[in-house]
């Protein structure tokens, strides 16, 4: 099971900044933990997040161990144009997720 | 003059009578009026994080929880939906009214076993294990719907014993600590016990994402976690004691609103 919130203002004026929310579920095991039987968990992470606006990346980052589960990201950007903003994350043992949001640019 | 020496006495036992009376049965006690949810205790950051939909974390088990309400399994093919419809109206309140009396238990039951008996009996499918994904996902998406509304537990005769029995744990010293509930819930909330905030343990949010757990859990499992903090062995999911304490919590938080799925430290 994967699943995301994502939060992008429906509506902004041109050049007006917008903050963008997003929250994924994922346990983020580090890989350097054991199980109770002393083989090594191994690791499951979301490796990188990709945010693109109209096609064109506007925020990335890249995931390593240590970071909490379920990471939350917020970061802003201009509203340009209307159009989609995309997310993507990738991870460990083929994870990938999509989701979009639209947005509507008003003068 | 002599008669009445012995009636002086007897009004002094009554009033003494009743100054026992009342601190048996309200020994420490909060005042209605001074009960706080435990989000008044937590820093201003953990509160930010529950009021935003997009940062709680528990709001992932609800949209979850919101799939697997539609989805129709088990051998009679059914869906939760299917039977409730939508959620939205059918289930508005719900969770304030739980742990509620069965009729064919005998005895009050919570939100969980609820969700079991409704997959066992009506979907004819296997009932979720405790703390599964699923099952907090179901409950949390269904407490959900119960935001705001205030806690209503139904007290009549046939609940009375298992509250009573309930609050008889919670004032029960147990444990290698020798300590009861109610002498850190009742008598020192919002002192500190290491780094934290003791709070008034009312059960306004369950299922919680716990950032100690960093997931979301169950009110049993929180209790479950307590009594392992005094030193007492846990009473297993799904107990009697654990269940009639869970009635006790959410008769002693009668009226405060459900802020599920409420985020804790």
């Amino acid at each position: 099971m994967a699943s995301a919130l994502v939060n992008v203002p429906a509506r902004a004026r041109r050049g007006e900044i917008v903050e963008i929310k997003t929250l994924i579920s994922h346990p983020m095991e580090t890989g350097y933990r054991r199980s109770q039987l002393g083989t090594a968990i191994p690791r499951d992470i979301i490796r990188r997040f990709v945010c693109t606006y109209n096609g064109v990346e506007i925020f990335s980052a890249d995931l390593h161990p240590a970071i909490a589960a379920n990471p939350f990201f917020v970061f802003s950007t201009v509203a340009t144009e209307s159009g989609t903003i995309q997310f993507q994350w990738t991870g460990d043992s083929g994870f990938s997720v999509s989701e979009s949001a639209p947005i509507t640019v008003v003068d | 003059m002599p008669a009445a020496r012995p009636r002086r006495l007897g009004l002094v036992g009554a009033v003494l009578a009743a100054i026992a009376w009342a601190t048996t049965t309200w020994a420490g006690d909060i005042p209605l009026a001074e009960r706080r949810s435990s989000y008044d205790f937590m820093s201003r950051e953990t509160r930010a994080m529950q009021d935003d939909d997009t940062a709680n974390p528990g709001l992932l088990w609800v949209l979850e929880g919101e799939g697997l309400w539609k989805r129709a399994l088990g051998d009679a093919g059914r869906a939760c939906s299917d039977c409730h419809g939508d959620a939205r109206a059918s289930m508005r309140g719900v969770a304030a009214r739980y742990p509620a009396f069965d009729p064919a238990e005998g005895r009050p039951i919570d939100l969980e076993q609820r969700i079991n008996r409704c997959r066992t009996d009506r979907q004819r499918a296997t009932p979720l294990p405790w703390e599964s994904r699923e099952l907090l996902a179901l409950t949390a998406y269904v407490a959900h719907q119960s935001r705001g509304a205030p806690i209503a537990v139904s007290i009549d005769p046939r609940t009375q014993p298992f509250l009573d029995a309930g609050r008889a744990i919670w004032d029960r010293r147990q444990g290698q600590l020798n300590l009861s509930c109610s002498q850190c819930h009742d008598d020192l909330y919002g002192r500190k016990l290491a780094g934290n905030v003791i709070p008034q343990a009312h059960p306004t949010g369950y299922p919680i994402y716990r950032l100690e757990w960093q997931t979301l859990g169950s009110l049993e499992r929180r209790l479950r976690n307590c009594l392992t903090g005094i030193r007492a062995e846990p009473y297993p999911y799904g107990s009697p004691e654990l269940v009639d304490l869970e009635l006790y919590l959410m008769w002693r938080a009668r009226g405060m609103p459900i802020e599920t799925p409420a985020v804790r430290p």
